[in-house]
């Protein structure tokens, strides 16, 4: 039994989507993080266009164009110009080294699949067998964001794992209702921007971008 | 007509204050602002009373006796801060602790974050409620931070991420919720994630999704609620960030993030028939209550005691909730409106004793009876009533929730008032000395702003005393809405 040709190739996007997720995880340039996440965006347009085209749902080709909009242009350039102007181009060693860091990836993804198969068996859209990479993507976001310690990698992972999240939502419901995706992208940007102001305050304060800094409100001052 | 004042003017207001917010008077203008918000809020409520549950903006807009109560709440202490952030930032600024551009982004964020909190608390659809509530974060992100030192920029850090991979939680719970919905209701317009419409059919929604949407919604909801362990981000938002936001953090966000909880364990108590969400609350609530009664002990600086302290009383009002039924859920309410009440009150008395002394800390803090007899009043009346002693309405409240929870769950009592017995202790033995110790310090250049203290303990004690028929009416028709058990 053979997929149809859409189906095939929506799987291979889910798969790199995937992938991409593995990468950013060893990633310690930022300026490659910053790609990655842009190339992440454009998978998931690519995907949500696919999907527009097999399902005929008007609403997720705007959905496509908000993702290519957003996730593929102006926050990376915006992340692009912030790392440029605040001269942060390599992450600190993470605080696990490469190797633990892909065998963690490695159970996360198994974990994943197991925590998604209930939903997927109760999925009726032709791509629920990738709600599982959804999960996965934005399990190993998450652990992303732990394992960094420079402020702009762990936006980086945040955002990665709002694409995920759009990439469950696509795969398990074909797409939120509209009024909601204008909403959840109108949010992304203005946290972007807020995030813009403040990694200039911290930048002002401490003179680098490292989270190590923050470290002083303990419990016990 | 009220709805959209409500709604408008507080957006209206933010954008006026970003605009002339360098202004003498934006002071002034933010209180006019949140008073017509507030008068807004009574008119909706009056119309609710009179004319029942209303739909509205082709029912994106769903208002019930439980969410306009919140709505009224909401917007007195909106007012009330307001009042007390005059004088409050007036010193500030001569004290030289913020420039005047930062008291624009101030007062313009303050009217925004108003204008959020309504939206989500009035919000019928499950993914507008997220996205407002997403955006009462980042319009406080940047007030955590007003004072740039290093210690509110941590704070606003951990305050953005924590919440931020909190409320991206809640987003997927709220997928999986449209996802079980869409079979039912289906996907064509929006009718799947509308409260109401989700309500009316929630007997069918599938339970093995709804369980683990809830776990989703909880967690991430209750991020901002509070609730341990996720409650880090909590004590150093409070303390590092100027006191009105405190005092509006404290008092409403907290009431508005847990309003979204309950929101959701009525829709998936009806799906999974089983008292297992009320389990995951009461679970919840208790450690909040334990940890946050431990941590007290530790505290040095005064906000983030009074911080700890909002902590135990969420933890009292979701196990409260989590018991469910009527006298427990009118109990969580009744609570939920004298904590926030009393808080801000706290909170408030709080603001102009540590700019008295030029210090948060609790050892810096001394004789404020005698610097200041109303603050120190203030603050010794607000423990007193926070601490749950008679006659205030703190105590009516804990009395109903413990007598509740001998009945129901007798096993949680003791642990409840162990508890209550340490936080009690902690609390009482710092604040005693900071009332009525030695000092040397001297007055503040501006009158404090006291009437929104006393009012708020004058409105605490007379909940103690007597709840109004109408408003206990209120209460009974909200608690049952709510349901459980």
């Amino acid at each position: 039994m053979s997929l149809p040709l859409d189906l095939q190739i929506l799987n291979s996007l889910a798969a790199l989507l995937l992938l991409v997720s593995f990468a950013m995880l060893s990633q310690r340039r930022i300026v490659t993080l910053v790609n990655l996440l842009a190339f992440q965006g454009a998978l998931l347009c690519a995907a949500t266009l696919l999907l527009a085209w097999r399902t005929g749902a008007n609403h997720l080709y705007v959905s496509a164009g908000l993702t290519l909009a957003l996730k593929v242009i102006v926050l990376p350039w915006l992340l692009h110009r912030l790392i440029r102007r605040l001269d942060v181009y390599w992450d600190t060693e993470p605080l696990l080294n490469v190797a633990g860091t892909m065998l963690i990836g490695l159970l996360i993804v198994v974990f994943s699949f197991g925590l998604a198969q209930p939903i997927s068996e109760l999925a009726s859209t032709a791509t629920r067998s990738s709600i599982g990479i959804a999960v996965a993507v934005v399990l190993l976001a998450f652990f992303t964001m732990i394992t960094r310690r420079k402020a702009t990698s762990q936006v980086v992972g945040f955002l990665s794992m709002e694409n995920g999240l759009f990439f469950g939502a696509m795969s398990a419901t074909y797409g939120m209702p509209m009024i909601v995706e204008f909403g959840v992208a109108l949010d992304v940007l203005v946290a972007m921007l807020v995030l813009g102001v403040f990694f200039f305050q911290i930048r002002e304060q401490f003179d680098s971008l490292d989270l190590q800094h923050l470290e002083a409100l303990k419990e016990d001052r | 007509m009220e709805f959209i004042a409500l709604i408008g003017l507080p957006l209206v207001g933010a954008l006026i204050l970003a605009v002339i917010g360098e202004n003498r008077r934006a002071p002034e203008i933010n209180v006019a602002f949140s008073l017509t918000t507030f008068l807004a809020a009574c008119a909706l409520t009056a119309r609710v009373i009179a004319e029942g549950n209303l739909l509205l903006i082709h029912k994106q807009i769903f208002i019930d006796a439980f969410n306009v109560f919140l709505v009224t709440l909401t917007a007195f202490v909106g007012l009330t801060t307001s009042l007390f952030s005059r004088p409050y930032m007036r010193v500030e600024s001569e004290h030289r602790r913020i420039r005047p551009a930062q008291l624009r982004l101030y007062h313009s964020m303050y009217q925004l974050f108003m204008a959020t909190m309504l939206i989500a608390l009035t919000s019928n659809n499950m993914g507008l409620m997220w996205v407002a509530m997403e955006a009462a974060t980042l319009s406080t992100v940047l007030l955590v931070t007003l004072y740039r030192t290093p210690a509110s920029l941590e704070a606003g850090w951990k305050y953005f991420v924590l919440c931020g991979v909190g409320i991206a939680q809640a987003l997927f719970g709220t997928i999986l919720l449209y996802f079980a919905a869409e079979k039912i209701l289906g996907a064509e317009g929006v009718s799947a994630l509308l409260w109401t419409d989700l309500n009316s059919v929630k007997t069918q929604l599938e339970p093995a999704v709804l369980g683990l949407a809830f776990v989703f919604l909880l967690v991430g909801y209750g991020t901002k609620v509070g609730l341990a362990p996720l409650h880090n981000w909590l004590p150093d938002a409070h303390a590092e960030g100027p006191t009105p936001i405190s005092a509006v953090l404290s008092g409403l966000l907290l009431n508005v993030a847990l309003y979204a909880v309950i929101r959701c364990k009525v829709l998936v108590e009806g799906s999974l028939q089983s008292d297992l969400p009320g389990r995951m609350l009461m679970g919840f609530g208790l450690l909040s209550v334990v940890l946050a009664a431990l941590f007290l002990w530790r505290q040095k600086d005064i906000k983030r005691l009074f911080a700890y302290s909002s902590i135990e009383h969420m933890g009292i009002m979701t196990f409260a909730f989590g018991m469910g039924g009527q006298v427990a859920n009118f109990a969580a309410l009744l609570h939920m409106t004298v904590h926030s009440l009393t808080k801000s009150a706290i909170f408030f008395a709080v603001g102009h004793a540590a700019q008295k002394a030029g210090s948060q800390l609790m050892d810096d803090i001394r004789g404020l009876i005698t610097l200041s007899p109303t603050v120190g009043w203030g603050l010794l009346l607000g423990t007193v009533a926070i601490l749950g002693i008679p006659p205030f309405g703190v105590f009516a409240s804990e009395f109903l929730i413990l007598t509740t929870a001998m009945r129901e769950q007798p096993w949680a009592t003791p642990i409840l008032l162990f508890a209550l017995g340490i936080a009690f202790a902690a609390i009482f033995g710092r604040v005693q000395p900071m009332v009525f110790g030695e000092t040397t310090a001297k007055r503040l250049p501006h009158p404090p702003a006291l009437i929104p203290v006393f009012t708020h303990l004058a409105l605490v004690l007379m909940l103690g005393v007597f709840i109004p028929p109408s408003l206990a009416e209120w209460y009974r028709t909200a608690a049952q809405l709510i349901g459980g058990q």
